[in-house]
C-alpha cells in the first residue's frame, strides 16, 4: 500500500523519530513506522494534535534528527502553523500529505485541494519544497530525495500524494544504495541563540530576501519534471494521479515532479512549438492558477479542465484531448 | 564594574530587554544561577514561548530558540526525544501555557516527559498590553476587561499546578514559587533540573509582576503580589 511505501522509505532515508495524529487517508504511515521501528533505536509519538506532531518534527530536527509526520485535510491546516516556524528558521521538516477531499472535512478519499496549503499555506511567501509523485515507486524515491534535500536546503520539504496513492497497491523497487549518508546531512542546528521574532521591518525584509534567493538556487538545482508521449501541438499539464491517467492515456504530457518549485525554464522550453495548453487537475483552478501565472506573457491558448474532489480515467483524458 | 552576573548569562545582551520593573529578571537571575551550580551550561537548550519571553531568546549562552505561541513545550517533547542527554528547558507564559497551549502542555505531563517548563504568571497577556489571561483574577481590570473580570463570563481563575497535581507520575514535580520569594524560588528550580535528570517532567509557575500593564507603582505592586500569593498559594505539590 502507497502509505507503506513511504514509512519505509521514511525508514530508508534515515528518519530516526516519527510524530503523527491519526487522519485518513495516511494514517497507515504511522501504523506501518511504529511497526517497523518495533525493534529499533528509531521512535515515534502519537500526539495529541497535529501541530504537536508538527513542533515535535521541528524539535526533532533542532536537535539534528531526521523526523517527520503525515497528514490531511484539516491536518494539514493545523500543520501550518509548525511549517511557518519551519520556513521561518529554514527547519528541516519533512510532511506527507496525502490530500482530501475539502473544504473542511470534506471527503476522507481523494482530491488535488492541498496544493495551495503545501506551498502557500504559511503567513511569508510559499519558500518550500514539495514533490508530488504519480506512482507507487515515485512515493519512494520522492521521499528519498524529500529528506536529503530537505536538510540539504533546510526548507520544508512535502511529498504531496493523494488517497488514490495511499492505498494503492503493487509492486515497488526497493534500492538500499539510494540510502542517505546520514552523517554527512544529520546535524544538530539549535547550537546557538536563534531567534524567530525581528524588531524591524527592515530585518524581516532581509530574511525573506536571503531565504528567497537560497529558495532559487535550489530551485535551478533540483526542479524536476517528465515529459511522455507524441510531441503535438496540444500538451496536458497535471501532476500526481492526474498525470498518472494521463500517462496511460499516450498523449503529449508535461509533468512536473517539483511542482514547487515549478519547473518553470523546462516547461517554457518545451512547448516552443506548442500552441494549446490543458491543464488537467482535481481542484478547481489551484494548478491552473499556479501554472497560467508561470506563463504569462507567453501566446499561448490555455484551458483549465477543473473537477475538485473528483478523479480523470485515460479514457476522459483522450476525449479532453481530441477536442 | 561588572555586575556579579550568572556565569551562563550572555553579557552581549545585557541589559536585557524586558520592561523596567519586570520580574522576568529575577526568575532568570536564579535560573542562570541553579545552571551555573550544576554545571549544565553546555548541555542544556532554551526553548521560549511567544510572549514577554521570547525577549529571553538571547539572554542566556545556551543555545536557544523562540517557536510559537503555545508551542514551546510540544517542541521541547520533540527536541528530548531526538537528544536525551541534554536538559531541555522551557520558559512560558501563562497564556501561551493555560491557554492556547494547554492542551500540549497537559499531554507532557500526562507522558511525563522528561523537560522542565518554568511558567510565568503575571496573570495577563504582557507582550500585547495586557489582556486578561486564564489566571488573571476576579474583578482585575486588564484591556480586554476594563470593568473588572467577570467569572461568570471568562471563568474562574485558573491553577496549573493543581491541575498538573492530578494527572502527573509519581516522580513528577510540580511547585509554585514567587519572584517575591528568590530563594524559594531558586531551591524549586534546582529540585526542578535534578527531577528532569532522572527521567521524569518538571513544572514550576513563577508568579511575577507586571507593573507597565498593571499601572501600579511600586507599593501597589507589592500589595498586588500579596494578592496573587494568597489565591495561588506557593509550595511543592508534588
Amino acid at each position: 500500500m502507497g502509505n507503506e511505501v513511504l514509512a519505509k522509505a521514511a525508514f530508508e532515508a534515515g528518519a530516526k523519530i516519527m510524530f503523527g495524529y491519526p487522519i485518513t487517508p495516511t494514517t497507515e504511515v504511522l501504523a506501518t513506522w511504529v511497526r517497523l521501528v518495533e525493534k529499533s533505536d528509531r521512535k515515534y509519538l502519537q500526539t495529541e494534535d497535529e501541530m504537536a506532531a508538527g513542533f515535535g518534527v521541528c524539535g526533532s530536527v533542532l536537535a539534528g534528527v531526521p523526523a517527520f509526520t503525515a497528514t490531511a485535510g484539516p491536518g494539514t491546516i493545523l500543520m501550518q502553523d509548525p511549517l511557518s516556524m519551519a520556513e521561518a528558521m529554514r527547519l528541516p521538516m519533512v510532511v506527507f500529505i496525502g490530500q482530501r477531499g475539502g473544504p473542511s472535512t470534506g471527503q476522507v478519499i481523494y482530491s488535488q485541494q492541498e496544493l495551495n496549503l503545501a506551498i502557500f499555506g504559511g503567513n511569508g511567501e510559499g519558500l518550500r519544497l514539495v514533490y508530488a509523485p504519480s506512482s507507487l515507486q515515485e512515493l519512494y524515491d520522492l521521499t528519498l530525495k524529500a529528506f536529503t534535500n530537505a536538510w540539504k536546503y533546510r526548507f520544508p520539504t512535502f511529498v504531496l500524494y493523494d488517497g488514490y496513492l495511499g492505498k494503492m497497491k503493487g509492486p515497488v523497487e526497493i534500492s538500499e544504495q539510494q540510502t542517505v549518508n546520514s552523517n554527512q546531512l544529520f546535524r544538530p542546528i539549535l547550537t546557538n541563540n536563534m531567534r524567530n521574532c525581528y524588531n524591524l521591518e527592515e530585518e524581516v525584509y532581509e530574511l525573506n530576501m536571503k531565504n528567497f534567493s537560497d529558495w532559487q538556487k535550489m530551485a535551478d538545482e533540483i526542479c524536476e519534471y517528465e515529459i511522455t508521449g507524441k510531441p503535438s501541438e496540444t500538451i496536458i499539464i497535471a501532476y500526481g494521479s492526474v498525470a498518472q491517467a494521463a500517462k496511460d492515456a499516450g498523449v503529449f504530457l508535461f509533468r512536473p515532479i517539483t511542482v514547487w518549485p515549478f519547473p518553470e525554464k523546462h516547461l517554457k522550453e518545451k512547448i516552443k512549438s506548442v500552441k494549446k495548453l490543458l491543464i488537467l487537475e482535481s481542484s478547481l483552478g489551484q494548478l491552473g492558477r499556479l501554472v497560467k501565472n508561470l506563463l504569462y506573457g507567453l501566446n499561448l491558448e490555455i484551458e483549465i479542465f477543473a473537477k475538485p474532489a473528483l478523479g480523470f480515467t485515460p479514457e476522459e483524458i483522450l476525449k479532453i484531448y481530441g477536442t | 564594574m561588572e555586575p556579579n552576573f550568572p556565569k551562563c548569562f550572555k553579557s552581549e545582551s545585557k541589559p536585557h530587554k524586558f520592561c523596567p520593573g519586570c520580574g522576568y529578571g529575577i526568575i532568570l537571575k536564579n535560573l542562570g544561577l541553579v545552571i551555573d551550580e550544576q554545571g549544565i551550561q553546555k548541555n542544556s537548550v532554551l526553548l521560549t514561548d511567544i510572549g514577554c519571553n521570547l525577549l529571553a531568546w538571547d539572554f542566556f549562552d545556551l543555545p536557544t530558540c523562540q517557536t510559537h505561541h503555545g508551542r514551546t513545550v510540544a517542541t521541547a517533547v520533540g527536541f528530548k526525544m531526538a537528544d536525551p542527554q541534554k536538559n531541555v528547558l522551557c520558559l512560558i507564559g501563562d497564556g501561551g501555557g493555560y491557554a492556547i497551549g494547554l492542551q500540549n502542555l497537559i499531554h507532557a505531563c500526562l507522558r511525563n516527559n522528561p523537560i522542565t517548563i518554568i511558567l510565568v504568571n503575571n496573570t495577563n497577556y504582557g507582550m500585547t498590553g495586557g489582556q486578561f489571561a486564564p489566571t488573571t483574577l476576579d474583578g482585575q481590570i486588564t484591556d480586554s476587561t476594563p470593568f473588572g473580570k467577570d467569572p461568570k463570563i471568562f471563568g474562574k481563575t485558573f491553577k496549573g499546578p493543581e491541575l498538573l497535581k492530578t494527572i502527573a507520575w509519581e516522580k513528577a514535580y510540580i511547585a509554585r514559587g514567587s519572584t517575591s520569594n528568590p530563594g524559594m524560588l531558586k531551591s524549586y528550580l534546582k529540585t526542578a533540573l535534578e527531577t528532569q535528570k532522572q527521567g521524569n517532567f518538571s513544572f514550576i509557575e513563577v508568579l511575577s509582576f507586571c507593573p507597565l500593564n498593571w499601572k501600579t507603582d511600586a507599593k501597589e505592586t507589592l500589595e498586588k503580589m500579596k494578592e496573587l500569593e494568597n489565591y495561588f498559594p506557593q509550595g511543592e505539590l508534588k
